[in-house]
């Protein structure tokens, strides 16, 4: 979608984007101590001239975000703080995406709890079923979130805005709560680990293999109340979907916050996703050149592999030669991790020709309404059906075991989502590897954990069902596919 | 005093509370449900002033206050770890559930022990093995956040501040 809207004009890109570069500064001004990305805009929020590890801060908020599940419980806190109305109409965003369509009679009922409370309220951005999307898949493309921002939501992978250059963090629903009735939160400001990226990724590589590869190194707590920076010349081959992946997972890290250095990219997204109801100023801060890291990590992207999580933690990670033979009954492919036009793109080329394996359920949900159209236009959901697959509307679904694709006990799936946890996809004795939409997709049609060239080169099958209507059909009167 | 429910590291609010769950807004009606995807006996056998002892990074995963609120709610009398997953270490502050940062007392304490924890000191005392081992202090930021009863009171207290000051500490 970037590509595609790149042709935006110049004129009123600048209220979003480039606008304010930080500014150096003044010769005769005493030197504050350096800080980091994170901690930069931290201090700008918190109208401090610097802030250092370790210290409280109250900063105000850019964007306060729930969904469906941790929505409803904020608002009965927002309650009982005694606060009658939101700071900010336009700074609250309501997106019920995690059990909805609503899945049962009590999701229903939650679902309605956040709808009331947007209409009594008079939220702006409250997204209903029809114009919902997975929120962080969302958010950035209807522009309600830029560079130099400080969002909380009441969803761990808040932290995926950090890809523009914003400090994003998930909170509960208390301080969710507390960011509605007063527009501020406390934050403990982090120390930092920097990830210095070089060189371009390979074939069937992206984003997600990246961040797996890194939580394989560091660990499920390697990052834990940090923020994890990422810079360097890599960054410039880096699409701003695969930036998104990675600062998804920054949270199974443990780390408070990702962030990446904001370039030509992030300025180029934001002029192409502008948001018309919310006053949007985007500000990018660069690290210090002697910023305070507590460790660096040199990645080069040419030398990432094709990655799997194995269960039951993201950290237990394989390269794809490594794997074995692992068959799978489910291959999911969505979610915030990967629910972009990108993650469409990839499983389509390995789609298109071939057909899910025998026995073998291949889910595929798009992140949002626009991917989902995008997907529909672009041919991809007639590829996607003809192989085989399901194609859903956005929602959460199956990656926290809500609905479209529980797992039953003995039963593995591939999945692009971002936690592999027991019983995450349902049955506690059901297994989830994390992998790429490239290695889900292959898997699918290998019946087994795959290497997405491998399944590329392999001949193509005949497509499992649809018939070209525009053709008399002859056939069965009964409509039976073949 | 209460007796320790033991478990390892990377304890994750999938395992806490169960997401199929999350559609159940009563709280004692969510709570017969806590930790029961690693210990299906937990909710039946936890008395009210039992305590969780736990390797690293407790609380790791999801955002969900479901979490915390359900180990409150269940009678959980605070939780013991080396390391906090750190949303999971501000929902408990925000909703009461003390939690105590001790890689020794994370080690040395066995399931079943007799444990007492005075919140004030950090001191945790191990009757069954007649032992006692610090805690790390509470930031006093946490501590004002605790004795005022927790986010919500601190917000309707101090007049639209989050950080527990008020209006005559900002002066």
């Amino acid at each position: 979608m970037e590509t595609e809207k790149q042709n935006d004009t110049e004129k009123g890109a600048e209220s979003v984007a480039g606008a304010s570069e930080e500014q150096p500064d003044r010769a005769d001004k005493p030197k504050r101590p350096p800080m980091t990305m994170t901690q930069k805009i931290l201090a700008a929020r918190a109208s401090l001239d610097h802030v250092k590890p370790g210290q409280f801060i109250e900063a105000n908020l850019d964007v306060v975000l729930a969904n469906d599940i941790t929505g409803p419980v904020a608002i009965r806190e927002f309650e009982k703080m005694g606060k009658k109305r939101v700071f900010d109409r336009t700074k609250i965003v309501l997106v019920p995406d995690h059990f909805t369509p609503n899945k049962d009679i009590k999701a229903a009922e939650q679902a309605k709890e956040l709808r009331d409370f947007a209409k009594e309220q008079k939220i702006v951005h409250y997204f209903e079923v029809g114009a919902m999307g997975i929120e962080h898949a969302l958010l950035p493309e209807k522009g309600l979130t830029v560079a130099g921002d400080v969002i909380i939501g009441a969803d761990s992978h808040t932290c995926t805005y950090g890809a523009l250059g914003a400090f994003a963090t998930g909170v509960g629903s208390t301080d969710m709560a507390a960011g509605m009735a007063t527009g501020k939160a406390w934050f403990k400001v982090p120390a930092a680990i920097r990830f210095e990226l070089t060189g371009q990724l390979g074939k069937w590589v992206s984003g997600k293999d990246v961040i797996l590869h890194i939580i394989g190194m560091i660990g499920v707590d390697g990052a834990l109340y940090k923020s994890m920076e990422f810079m360097g010349p890599g960054l410039e081959n880096l699409p701003m979907d695969d930036r998104f992946t990675m600062a998804n997972m920054a949270i199974e890290a443990g780390a408070k916050n990702g962030i990446f250095a904001v370039d030509e990219r992030t300025r180029a997204y934001m002029r192409s996703h502008r948001s018309k109801t919310m006053e949007k100023q985007a500000h990018t801060y660069a690290a210090d050149a002697d910023a305070e890291y507590e460790e660096t990590f040199v990645v080069d992207l040419a030398e990432i592999k094709p990655t799997v999580s194995f269960p039951h933690l993201p950290d237990n990670t394989k390269t794809i030669d490594q794997v074995g033979d692992v068959a799978i009954d489910q291959a999911v492919i969505g979610s915030c991790t990967n629910g972009r036009l990108d993650d469409m793109v990839i499983a389509a080329k390995i789609l298109k020709g071939r057909r899910v394996a025998d026995g073998v359920r291949c889910i595929i949900i798009p992140g949002t309404q626009q991917v989902y159209l995008d997907c529909v236009k672009l041919g991809y959901a007639e590829t996607f059906i003809k192989a085989g697959a399901v194609f859903s509307t956005p929602t959460c679904g199956p990656c926290l075991g809500g609905h479209m694709g529980i797992l039953a006990a003995g039963e593995r799936a591939v999945s692009t989502t971002n936690r592999n946890f027991v019983g995450r996809m349902g049955h506690v004795d059901s297994e989830v590897c994390l992998a790429s939409p490239a290695v889900a997709a292959a898997s699918a049609v290998a019946g087994k954990l795959a290497d997405p060239e491998a399944v590329f080169k392999s001949k193509k099958r005949p497509i499992r069902i649809g018939k070209d209507i525009s053709k008399k059909n002859k056939g069965d009167r009964n409509g039976k596919s073949v | 005093m209460g007796k320790a429910y033991k478990y390892g590291e990377n304890v994750n609010t999938d395992v806490i509370i169960p997401a199929r769950y999350l559609n159940i807004a009563d709280p004692e009606e969510l709570a017969a449900h806590a930790m029961e995807d690693i210990d299906k006996g937990f909710a039946k056998t936890v008395r009210q002033g039992d305590i969780i002892v736990a390797g690293k990074n407790f609380g790791s995963g999801s955002s969900r206050e479901h979490a915390p609120l359900v180990l409150k709610t269940i009678g959980v009398k605070a939780v013991v770890a080396p390391t906090f997953a750190r949303i999971f270490y501000r929902n408990a502050f925000n909703i009461g559930l003390p939690i105590l940062e001790s890689q020794e007392a994370s080690e040395k304490i066995d399931a079943g022990d007799e444990i007492s924890v005075d919140f004030k000191s950090g001191r945790i005392r191990n009757k069954t093995k007649k032992e006692s081992y610090q805690a790390e202090p509470f930031p006093e930021f946490m501590t004002a956040l605790i004795e005022n009863g927790g986010l919500v009171n601190y917000v309707k207290r101090s007049g639209g501040r989050t950080d527990g000051k008020t209006k005559e500490q900002e002066l």
